[in-house]
C-alpha cells in the first residue's frame, strides 16, 4: 500500500487506512532510532527545507532529526534571521528557496492554511508542522502512535482533551485522528475557550472537569497559551488551575488508571502539576521520542510514493 | 514495471522434500567451510529469506548442538529505487538484537537475481557493526546479475529468462514448500 498523496496537510483528509499505514511504518522507524547507528540511507540526495515562521523546540528538532536519520539534507529557515524581515512574502520566499533545487518543505506558520498555500505556489512536497489554530498532523499522529503502542488498539478508548480547545491545532488534529480510528473523544474547558459549534466535530463537550473525567482512559492536557490570552478568556491563571488543572488528588478520587499526555511545552503548576507530569502514567517524553519515528514515516511515505515532478528526467 | 501477459503457467523446479534436503546440505556446507558454527549469526532477508534463515538455524543447531543468534532484516530503507518505484512495499521491522561485530554473518535470501537486494542487505548489516565476514546463502540463483555479487552457498542454479519469475513458497507463509518458475504464456 502507498500513501496516495503528495502532501501531509491535516488529518481531516486522511482515511483511517492511511493513518494506520503511517502508524505501522513509524513502528519500523522506531526500531531504527533505537539502534546504535541511528541512520538509514533512504532519502539520500533529497533536500528538505524546514520553514519555521513561529518558535518551536520539539517539532523543529524532531523534524530535523527525522530528516537526518533518513540521510536527507536539511536547511533550517527561521523568520527572524531571513529576508522576511525586509518584507519578502511567503510565496517569494519559497519560490526562491526552491529555485536552489529543494524537494520538500516542512512549514510552521501562524496563519491557518499556510501549508495549503505553499502547495499552490511550489512543486515541493509539503508537510504541515502547525498552521495557526488549524492543524498539526504529525502531532496528532504521534499521539495516536503513542496510545496505540500502549493499548494496542485505539478503537473503543475514551479520550479527553482538556484546556484551550479554541486556539489549539493539537486538539483539532487529535479529535480528527482519534475519531477516525474509532475512539470516543470528549473535550473540556472554560466555555470561552471552546470553539463555536465544536460538538459538530462529533465530540462530547464538558465545562465541568470532574464530570468529564468519569470513565476516561486517556487525558490529553493542552498548554494554556498565555501569549493568546489578552482577550481575557478567563479571569486569572490561578482560577484556571483551580477549575481545570490536573493534579494527583483529582485523579486519585476516580480510582482508575489514566494515561497522561501533553503536547508540550508544559506550564508546570498551571494546567498540570509536576507529580502528574512525572508520574508513571505519563507518556509525555514517550510522545517526544515517537515524534521522530512518526516524522520519519511521513517523510518516507510522501517521498516514496511517486517520482518528484521537478526531478523527472534528472533521476535516471 | 515488468509487463507480462495475463496468462502465466507455473513449473515446479523443486518440491518440498528436496527443499528440505537443500537446506540441510547448505547447513553442512556452512559448518564445513567455517569448521563449526562458533561466533556465527544468521540474518535472513524478509520475507522468504527470513523463513529460510529460521530453518537453516534450526538445522545447524541440531547438527552442532549449539544455539545461534537469528536476525531478520527488512531492506526497504536501503533500496536504491525509493524515489522511482510506483508501488512501495510496507516497511517491516528489522530485528537484529545481537551484536554483529566480529561475527561470521550468514546472510540468507530466497532468490539471487540482480544482486540489488544483496547490496542493500550488506549495507544494512554493516550499519549495525563490523562483522568478521559476511557469507551469502541463497536457495535459488537465477542469474541476470546487475552488480558484482555472488553467493557462497547456492541451493540450485536455475537459468531463467528475464521475463520469468521465480516463486519460492514456504509452508509458514504459503502452506506449501516448493520452488516454481512462472512463465508468461505466448498467445
Amino acid at each position: 500500500m502507498t500513501l496516495k498523496r503528495g502532501h501531509l496537510l491535516d488529518l481531516e483528509s486522511l482515511t483511517a487506512e492511511e493513518i494506520t499505514l503511517i502508524l505501522d511504518t513509524a513502528r519500523s522507524f522506531r526500531e531504527v532510532i533505537d539502534r546504535d547507528i541511528k541512520k538509514v540511507p533512504t532519502l539520500r540526495g533529497i533536500t528538505v527545507v524546514n520553514l519555521f515562521f513561529e518558535p518551536s523546540t520539539r517539532t523543529r528538532i524532531s523534524f530535523e532529526l527525522a530528516e537526518k536519520r533518513l540521510s536527507a539534507d536539511t536547511i533550517n529557515f527561521s523568520k527572524a534571521t531571513s529576508s522576511v524581515q525586509k518584507g519578502e512574502s511567503l510565496k517569494d520566499t519559497i519560490q526562491n528557496i526552491e529555485a536552489m533545487r529543494t524537494d520538500m518543505v516542512v512549514i510552521r506558520h501562524s496563519s491557518p492554511g499556510a501549508a495549503y498555500f505553499l502547495t499552490q505556489c511550489c512543486n515541493s512536497k509539503v508537510i504541515n508542522a502547525g498552521d495557526g489554530a488549524h492543524s498539526h498532523p504529525t502531532q496528532g499522529l504521534l499521539d495516536l502512535f503513542t496510545i496505540r503502542e500502549k493499548y494496542n488498539i485505539i478503537k473503543g478508548l475514551r479520550v479527553l482533551i482538556i484546556g484551550d480547545i479554541k486556539h489549539s491545532r493539537v486538539a483539532r488534529s487529535n479529535i480528527w485522528g482519534f475519531r477516525k480510528l474509532g475512539a470516543q473523544v470528549a473535550i473540556c474547558g472554560p466555555s470561552t475557550l471552546l470553539p463555536y459549534e465544536v460538538e459538530k466535530m462529533g465530540v462530547d463537550v464538558f465545562t465541568d472537569l470532574d464530570e468529564a473525567l468519569e470513565g476516561i482512559d486517556v487525558l490529553n492536557i493542552l498548554r494554556i497559551q498565555t501569549e493568546r490570552q489578552d482577550a481575557g478568556y478567563f479571569p486569572t491563571l490561578r482560577e484556571y488551575t483551580e477549575l481545570y488543572g490536573i493534579n494527583s488528588e483529582r485523579l486519585k478520587r476516580l480510582n482508575v488508571g489514566f494515561t497522561i499526555m501533553h503536547p508540550g511545552p508544559m506550564n508546570r503548576g498551571v494546567e498540570i502539576t509536576v507529580d502528574v507530569a512525572e508520574s508513571t502514567d505519563s507518556v509525555i517524553l514517550e510522545q517526544v521520542t515517537n515524534g521522530v519515528a512518526i516524522r520519519m514515516a511521513a517523510l518516507y511515505l510522501l517521498m516514496a510514493n511517486e517520482p518528484i515532478p521537478s526531478r523527472e528526467g534528472v533521476l535516471s | 514495471m515488468r509487463v507480462m501477459s495475463e496468462k502465466k503457467k507455473l513449473i515446479e523446479v523443486m518440491d518440498g522434500p528436496s527443499l528440505t534436503r537443500t537446506i540441510t546440505r547448505i547447513a553442512h556446507e556452512i559448518i564445513e567451510r567455517n569448521r563449526g558454527a562458533e561466533d556465527m549469526a544468521v540474518i535472513g532477508v524478509r520475507t522468504r529469506g527470513a523463513l529460510l534463515a529460521e530453518r537453516l538455524v534450526a538445522t545447524i543447531e541440531e547438527i552442532e548442538k549449539i544455539s545461534l543468534p537469528l536476525g531478520l532484516l527488512d531492506i526497504t530503507l536501503y533500496r536504491d529505487d525509493v524515489h522511482t518505484r510506483l508501488e512501495q512495499p510496507i516497511v517491516q521491522k528489522t530485528e537484529i538484537i545481537f551484536r554483529v561485530s566480529n561475527k561470521v554473518v550468514i546472510l540468507v535470501d530466497d532468490v539471487l537475481f540482480t544482486g540489488r537486494t544483496a547490496r542493500a542487505a550488506l549495507d544494512a548489516i554493516i550499519d549495525f557493526g563490523r562483522p568478521k565476514c559476511i557469507q551469502f546463502a541463497v536457495l535459488i540463483d537465477r542469474g541476470h546479475r546487475e552488480l558484482p555479487i555472488r553467493a557462497d552457498y547456492v541451493g540450485k542454479n536455475i537459468p531463467t529468462s528475464f521475463n520469468e519469475r521465480v516463486v519460492v513458497k514456504m509452508q509458514e507463509q504459503d502452506e506449501v514448500d516448493g520452488v516454481y518458475i512462472e512463465k508468461p504464456v505466448e498467445e
